[in-house]
């Protein structure tokens, strides 16, 4: 029976359509969900509730050697920024910093474009990243202090160490996920070489350098408050780890905290400000990540 | 010599004409060029193409012989296969033909240069960190063929052609897939190669997108008279968008015959003429007899 069965046969029409104006084509979003698009509202909600915690557990123990409030770690902050100490350790943290990325950033680039352009490049790159990304730069730290000696260049070799690997498999990755017609297109304009990496390998892979760039940033804060803390003070001038280590023997342990809470803000500072700017002038207006 | 030998046998089943056949019939020849006296402006002589997989090397094109003058539209139509594509990025100058020639405008092509721009079907062909204008500029640029300001100038100029003027400063990814391929188009024309290379450019396009692209692209001919070789596996596309259309047959490709379709336009896809050539041509492609019933590839 059911096989019989036909759709009806309805009439047909074509009607004029007035011009919609009942209602708006689009509105704007309420308030509050405009609100809860802000990202630096939500993280800032986030900070702030994790300071509210700090604080009532210090005030819950109320230890001050053991950990210093949320507040009383502000005040040591805010004595070591005004007497000028603090920025003096930061100065010459970031000034080691400095030196330790960007030569590992040229580094990695040099050995990267290698390794887009030959086999042996590429079969160099990947070996030398399997053995050394797994290596902890500070475990090289004495063999660097043995090299050379208590100044910053052992400081700026365990950077370059810890920026170079994985900025460089990052950057590599990037590359070879660049889509083949692009390559082809570049190569169509008669781009090779230098030129070509440059204007078409560099800003199509741009999405995985900046990750590696974001990873290396880390790596290297992280490792050289790591090794200020082993062994700090450079001819008397010791950076934002020696002062953490110096604070703790003296059991000054808001001074620690206020240390620790400077190396996180950095960090923050670093990420949220130059990264993320970065990549909102960059690869978001291109559309290449969400 | 085997290529001349091969050249012979290849052009032995050109079509003859067909007592019905409007556009398909060589009685009814080009008015501007009836007998070119000229040199092709592309010449493609005995050509072989392969290409290595992990296991075995394939060839995807053997002894190809065509010839493309100034100011034609060329069609490679074929099934999947045939190496056409193949063919279009060896005269691009991707790959290394390993016999045989591609020569343009009498010089042997050696690697991929500004004179033969590619039109790919894939959206990805436009770099994503630069906008339409400098999209079109790009090759401009890169190739050091103009200046910043004059590259520009003729950027906005195709763009216009191409009537994107209102999204010269937009960025690809806020284009649709038709604008797209309008930049790529415009771009390859900035450039003012010897030869435009189109492959599949409007595959990737939804069905009136197509259509309306190969209107323009029809109309953008009609004003500047470029060299056109146009890769599709679309016989209505080939016989609209084409003057001359080559059909490949696959594995490997080889040059079945070449037709002459430059009476066909957009308006003349319903007409049985039209329909009477996707006929013959579809029954060409498939290699069996003439197939009265067999429905139109769209």
């Amino acid at each position: 029976m059911n096989q019989h069965v036909l759709p009806p046969i309805r009439p047909e029409y074509d009607r004029v359509l007035a011009p919609f104006v009942e209602a708006p084509v689009e509105r704007a979003l309420p308030l509050s969900t405009r609100l809860w698009q802000q990202e630096w509202l939500r993280k800032g909600l986030i900070l702030a509730t994790l300071a509210v915690a700090w604080e009532a557990l210090a005030r819950f123990q109320d230890n001050d050697l053991l950990l210093p409030g949320f507040l009383a770690t502000l005040s040591a902050l805010g004595e070591g920024l005004a007497s000028g100490e603090l920025l003096e350790r930061v100065r010459i943290s970031l000034g080691v910093l400095a030196q330790g990325y960007l030569a590992g950033v040229v580094l990695a680039f040099g050995l990267t474009t290698l390794a887009v352009s030959t086999q042996g490049g590429r079969d160099l790159l990947s070996t030398l990243t399997a053995m050394f990304n797994p290596l902890p730069a500070i475990a090289l730290l004495p063999l660097a202090l043995l090299w050379f000696g208590l100044g910053s260049g052992s400081l700026v070799f365990v950077l370059v160490h810890s920026v170079l690997w994985p900025l460089a498999l990052n950057t590599y990755a990037g590359f070879q996920g660049v889509p083949e017609t692009l390559r082809m297109a570049g190569r169509n304009y008669g781009l090779r070489g230098l030129p070509y990496v440059w204007q078409i390998l560099i800003p199509a892979a741009l999405p995985a350098i900046l990750s590696g760039l974001k990873i290396g940033w880390a790596f290297a804060w992280r490792t050289l408050i790591a090794a200020e803390l082993v062994f700090g003070a450079a001819s008397g001038k010791g950076g934002l780890g020696w002062y953490i280590f110096q604070n703790r023997n003296e059991l000054y342990t808001d001074r620690v905290f206020a240390g620790l809470l400077l190396v996180i803000a950095i960090g923050l500072v670093v990420e949220n400000l130059v990264f993320a700017s970065l990549e909102r002038l960059t690869v978001r207006r291109w559309g290449m990540v969400r | 010599m085997t290529l001349v030998a091969a050249r012979e046998s290849h052009f032995e089943p050109r079509p003859r004409p067909a007592p019905s056949g409007r556009g398909l019939s060589e009685a009814t020849a080009p008015p501007r060029a009836p007998a070119p006296t000229s040199v092709p402006l592309l010449q493609v002589s005995g050509v072989s193409l392969e290409y290595r997989t992990p296991e075995r090397v394939v060839r995807a094109t053997h002894r190809i012989d065509l010839d493309v003058y100034a100011a034609d539209r060329f069609v490679l139509l074929g099934p999947s296969g045939c190496g056409k594509s193949t063919l279009l990025k060896a005269i691009a100058g991707f790959h290394q033909p390993v016999e045989g020639e591609i020569r343009v405008g009498g010089e042997v092509v050696r690697g991929p240069g500004p004179d033969r721009i590619v039109v790919f079907q894939e959206f990805d062909q436009l770099p994503p960190w630069k906008t339409v204008a400098q999209n079109v500029a790009f090759p401009l640029r890169a190739a050091g063929l103009l200046g910043r300001r004059e590259a520009e100038a003729r950027a906005r100029h195709y763009i216009d052609k191409v009537g994107l003027t209102r999204f010269a400063d937009s960025y690809p990814h806020q284009l649709s897939g038709g604008m797209k391929q309008r930049v790529a188009i415009a771009r390859a024309l900035a450039t003012q190669p010897k030869v435009l290379l189109m492959d599949e450019p409007f595959a990737a396009l939804d069905a009136l997108t197509r259509r309306k692209m190969q209107e323009e692209l029809l109309a953008l001919w009609d004003e500047v008279r470029f060299t056109l070789l146009f890769v599709t596996h679309s016989i209505e596309e080939a016989l609209v968008v084409g003057n001359r259309v080559a059909l490949l047959s696959p594995h490997p490709g080889r040059v079945r015959s070449e037709v002459n379709a430059h009476d066909f336009t957009l308006s003349d896809i319903g007409s049985r003429d039209f329909q009477a050539a996707v006929q013959r041509l579809h029954g060409r492609l498939f290699e069996a007899g003439p197939e009265p019933d067999a429905s139109p590839v769209p």
